[in-house]
């Protein structure tokens, strides 16, 4: 059943790609002498969802946070519909780009609905002024947002816990409300950190469906994923980050036939072996100091010293 | 050892399974007593307790309750009430929603409390207790067979842990402890509420007046308690039968019904602490009442820095100094070095907008900081504004300020031709000097109440709360962070500036030393924080009750003295210990300390 809906997914809802939304070039992020992001170039285009796929390290994380304006790259740029994306994290979701957090991060004691509303932030105006002589128009801009942020709880299907507050929702829903909050910003661009770590197969197919009715709707999508399975099933592209490096860019196909990802995944023998040597050395001295305390064992009989052990 | 621990269980397996009370008297017979007892209790008011009238408030008469007495009935009545409840006596059912017997249980012991307290204090002050009359010893027996019966009665007992035969003896020691702890705690809790049902609107409004005017009685007792034996005693019979409508889920009813016309309720709150300067003679306590407002309106301006955005700003006095000094510099003192005079609505734009620029100046810097740092740093500024003041007297700087000795003689305010400084007659009521001043310090509290409820049900208020959260979530979210920490400031500073204007007038002089980070006397920095940490972070009546408290107290027990100090530091680490979310819980922060409780999934509004 689930096939069947991503079949028609990909292949009748999809509209075609368009313009450029995103497009990074030869971002560098280095940390001191660390260089944790090497020249990498990653473009998304409008009703795509690129995934972007790495081993643990590999920089996936930082180049994200390059994106949304937490760091600042050492070098390259990165630009958002032609425009270059300012500094700062609350400029950049002002200017189209909204994203969710690895390890779920709402204002857990706020309800869902407010967690929403917070989101519409960059796209209302009322400021303190307006908050506090309460003319007509802010009535107007808080209804419309409330509208806007109910439409979005429907959509993802938390309408009916608009209330709740949102630590109280099970996990899987707490990440359906993160991307809630991240869609009230209206951004052309959706990054998503992990959106299915910690999730069950049923709640992991319900995201992907999630994200396929957000493409539907023409919002770009970057997902960072551990979940093959999930990646190759929902991405028209796919780029893998190796050591800071992209390693290579293409479909999901290409990308899962090559030798080189599966090898930076599963690993392979150097080809010297350097590691060898040493293995082996380290191996004997083990076992040498393994056979002492035996021995040591078996002279010093004491009773006391059984238990200091 | 072993045989110790199968002995141990089979007694206690029997103690859990039937309900039963802290001290072993049948539970009808209990219940019997604590209601016959504060029957009594309440009819050995009416008799004499001591013979002589060198006691305060003159316990020597037959048939007419005097002082702590009248306390003493009060809290016997509603130990009386509790008790017919709990026998399911009909009409008295809406009076314990949440089950009758903790509520007993409290009723029971603050009359217990109250009326031992009276008894010892007369024994000690007039040295014996010969000097009680029978009507003293009847209302100790009285309420302490009424304390005996009440803890009688059974509850449902903990679960203790079961014990690991290799613990050592301290480790048992501390478990047993804890569950002798855990058993006290539950003989006093009290099951959930009902839920109120929906009466007609005006049924529900006449409640809220009720309401509204059972606190202004109960204030207005407190701020005029003449002696110190009447404060302490008018002190643990609020707090106990505060805490027995708690347990009877009144509050929690009477909290619903509020909640469904705010409005109505707010506007009756003014209306009430309106009435306060009526129901007084003389303005011995309307200074009182002035003083008190001026503390909670700007713990209640701190109340929009730190309840809603969470910044710990410690140096928040000085706001309310440079509003307080701004208006005296330009309120036509002699001891003003610019001579001038302006009317009231300019004194008062003066004070705000200066306290406004000050907010900005020390906040663009600071508010780059988190957490303990900012803390640390407006503690900094906060003393230099003070030291600041200290130096601009003409010789180590500029003379503006006057220095040591500030500026005197303020006049006193005159609006529209009413003036502030003479008495005047309102419908055959005596309204004095302080008085008037309280009526306009109210106005001031009315307005920051108005910014704080609407700033914080709105899109600042949201991304406040939400930066107090999480403040990267926050920011990746699109918020501002830094401009929408500065504008909570601003704000913060802004209001404390209009309190401090009005504080200036009232209190004829301003001078450095009134605006110190910690001192005994309340608008300081430490005690405003406190008192909105006490009452309740996040809501406007848990700063209003907290600031009321932390003033009365210190200023009715003058016998406290040197150790008041002492004594509030003690009641503050307990307070934390005991309930972290302050006297007003904001349900948020309720729900934030105490993990464990079952959390109702539903909740309403933003900040208050």
């Amino acid at each position: 059943m689930t096939t069947d809906t991503t079949t028609k997914d990909t292949t009748a809802g999809a509209p075609a790609p368009g313009d450029t939304v995103l497009d990074a070039r030869g971002v560098t992020m280095r940390f001191g002498g660390l260089t944790a992001v090497r020249d990498v170039d990653l473009t998304v285009r409008s009703g795509e969802i690129v995934g972007l796929i790495g081993p643990n390290g590999a920089g996936k994380t930082t180049f994200f946070n390059c994106l949304t304006g937490l760091y600042i790259p050492t070098e390259g740029e990165v630009r958002y519909k032609d425009k270059v994306l300012p500094p700062k994290p609350f400029k950049v979701t002002a200017a189209g780009i909204a994203r969710t957090f690895q390890n779920i991060r709402l204002f857990s004691n706020m309800t869902v609905l407010e967690n929403v509303l917070v989101g519409r932030h960059t796209r209302t105006k009322e400021g303190f002024w307006s908050a506090v002589l309460r003319g007509p128009g802010f009535h107007r801009a808080e209804a419309a947002s409330r509208t806007r942020a109910m439409e979005l709880l429907e959509f993802v299907g938390l309408a009916e816990k608009a209330d709740h507050l949102s630590r109280n929702l099970p996990y899987g829903e707490q990440r359906k409300l993160e991307i809630a909050r991240a869609l009230a910003s209206d951004p052309g661009l959706l990054l998503l950190d992990e959106p299915t770590a910690g999730m069950n197969p049923q709640e992991t197919r319900a995201a992907e469906e999630l994200i396929f009715a957000i493409r539907d709707q023409g919002t770009a999508v970057l997902v960072i994923e551990h979940d093959m399975r999930f990646i190759f099933n929902l991405c028209d592209r796919v780029a893998v980050l190796v050591q800071g490096q992209k390693l290579i860019e293409g479909d999901p196909a290409t990308v899962q036939g090559d030798e080189r990802v599966i090898a930076a995944y599963i690993g392979e023998p150097m080809e010297n072996d350097p590691g060898a040597a040493e293995a082996a050395e380290v191996e004997a001295a083990e076992a040498a100091a393994e056979a002492a305390a035996e021995a040591e064992a078996a002279t010093d009989a004491a009773p006391g010293k059984e238990n200091d052990r | 050892m072993t045989t110790d621990t199968t002995a141990t269980t089979p007694v206690a397996a029997p103690t859990a399974s039937a309900p039963t009370g802290l001290i072993g008297i049948p539970a009808h017979l209990g219940r019997a007593l604590a209601t016959g007892g504060s029957v009594l209790a309440v009819v050995s008011t009416f008799l004499a307790w001591t013979w002589t009238d060198e006691f305060p408030g003159d316990l020597t008469f037959y048939g007419y309750p005097g002082g702590l007495q009248v306390l003493v009935l009060v809290g016997g009545l509603l130990a009386t009430l509790f008790g017919l409840a709990s026998y399911g006596v009909k009409g008295l059912g809406w009076l314990t929603p949440a089950g009758a017997d903790a509520a007993l249980k409290y009723a029971v012991l603050g009359t217990f409390a109250t009326a031992w307290y009276t008894v010892l204090a007369i024994s000690f002050q007039l040295g014996g207790l010969v000097n009680l009359e029978p009507g003293g010893y009847l209302v100790a027996a009285a309420t302490l067979i009424a304390l005996l019966g009440a803890l009688a009665l059974p509850f449902d007992r903990p679960e203790p842990d079961p014990i690991d035969p290799d613990e050592t003896g301290w480790e048992r020691f501390k478990h047993e402890a804890g569950h002798g702890w855990a058993t006290f705690r539950a003989a006093f809790a009290s099951g959930s509420p009902r839920p109120v049902r929906t009466l007609p609107s005006y049924v529900e409004i006449l409640i809220i007046v009720g309401i509204l005017a059972l606190g202004l009685i109960v204030f207005t007792y407190g701020i005029g308690t003449e002696y110190d034996e009447l404060f302490v005693g008018f002190l643990i019979t609020a707090g106990f039968g505060f805490s027995a409508l708690n347990r009877a889920g009144l509050i929690a009813h009477a909290s619903q019904i509020s909640a469904r016309h705010t409005n109505i309720t707010v506007c009756g709150a003014f209306i009430a602490a309106a009435c306060f300067p009526f129901t007084q003679t003389d303005d011995q306590y309307a200074t009182l009442g002035v003083y008190i407002l001026i503390f909670a309106t700007v713990a209640l301006g701190l109340n929009i820095v730190v309840g809603l955005a969470g910044l710990l700003d410690l140096g928040y006095v000085a706001f309310l100094g440079v509003g307080a000094y701004a208006a005296a510099l330009v309120s036509g003192s002699p001891s003003s070095p610019f001579g001038v005079h302006f009317p009231f609505w300019a004194a008062v734009l003066v004070g705000a907008v200066a306290s406004l620029i000050f907010g900005v100046l020390i906040g663009a810097p600071t508010l780059r900081l988190r957490g303990d740092y900012l803390a640390i740093v407006t503690l900094g500024f906060g003393e230099i504004f003070r030291i600041a003041v200290n130096n601009t007297d003409g010789t180590s700087g500029p003379d503006i300020t006057n220095g040591s000795n500030g500026i005197a003689s303020i006049p006193d305010l005159n609006i529209f031709g009413f003036d502030f400084g003479i008495q005047h007659d309102i419908a055959g009521f005596t309204i004095g000097r302080f008085a008037n001043y309280f009526f306009l310090m109210l106005l001031i509290t009315a307005v920051v109440v108005l910014v704080f409820r609407r700033s914080g049900d709105s899109r600042i208020g949201r991304a406040w709360v939400a930066i107090r959260e999480d403040e990267t979530a926050a920011l990746a979210m699109g918020i501002n962070g830094f401009r929408v920490k500065l504008i909570a400031f601003a704000v913060g500073a802004t209001l404390a500036g209009l309190a401090g204007t009005v504080q200036a007038h009232v209190t004829y002089t301003v001078t450095p030393e009134q605006y110190l980070f910690a001192g005994t006397t309340p608008p300081n920095s430490a005690f405003l924080l406190a008192a909105v940490v006490l009452g309740g972070m996040g809501t406007i009546a848990g700063p209003l009750i907290g600031a009321a408290l932390l003033f009365l107290i210190p200023n009715k027990l003058q016998f406290l003295g040197d150790f008041q100090l002492l004594a509030f530091g003690l009641a503050l680490v307990l307070l934390m210990r005991f309930r972290p979310e302050g006297l007003i819980p904001n349900r948020r922060r309720q729900l934030e300390f105490h993990e464990e409780a079952d959390a109702p999934t539903v909740l309403s509004k933003t900040g208050a």
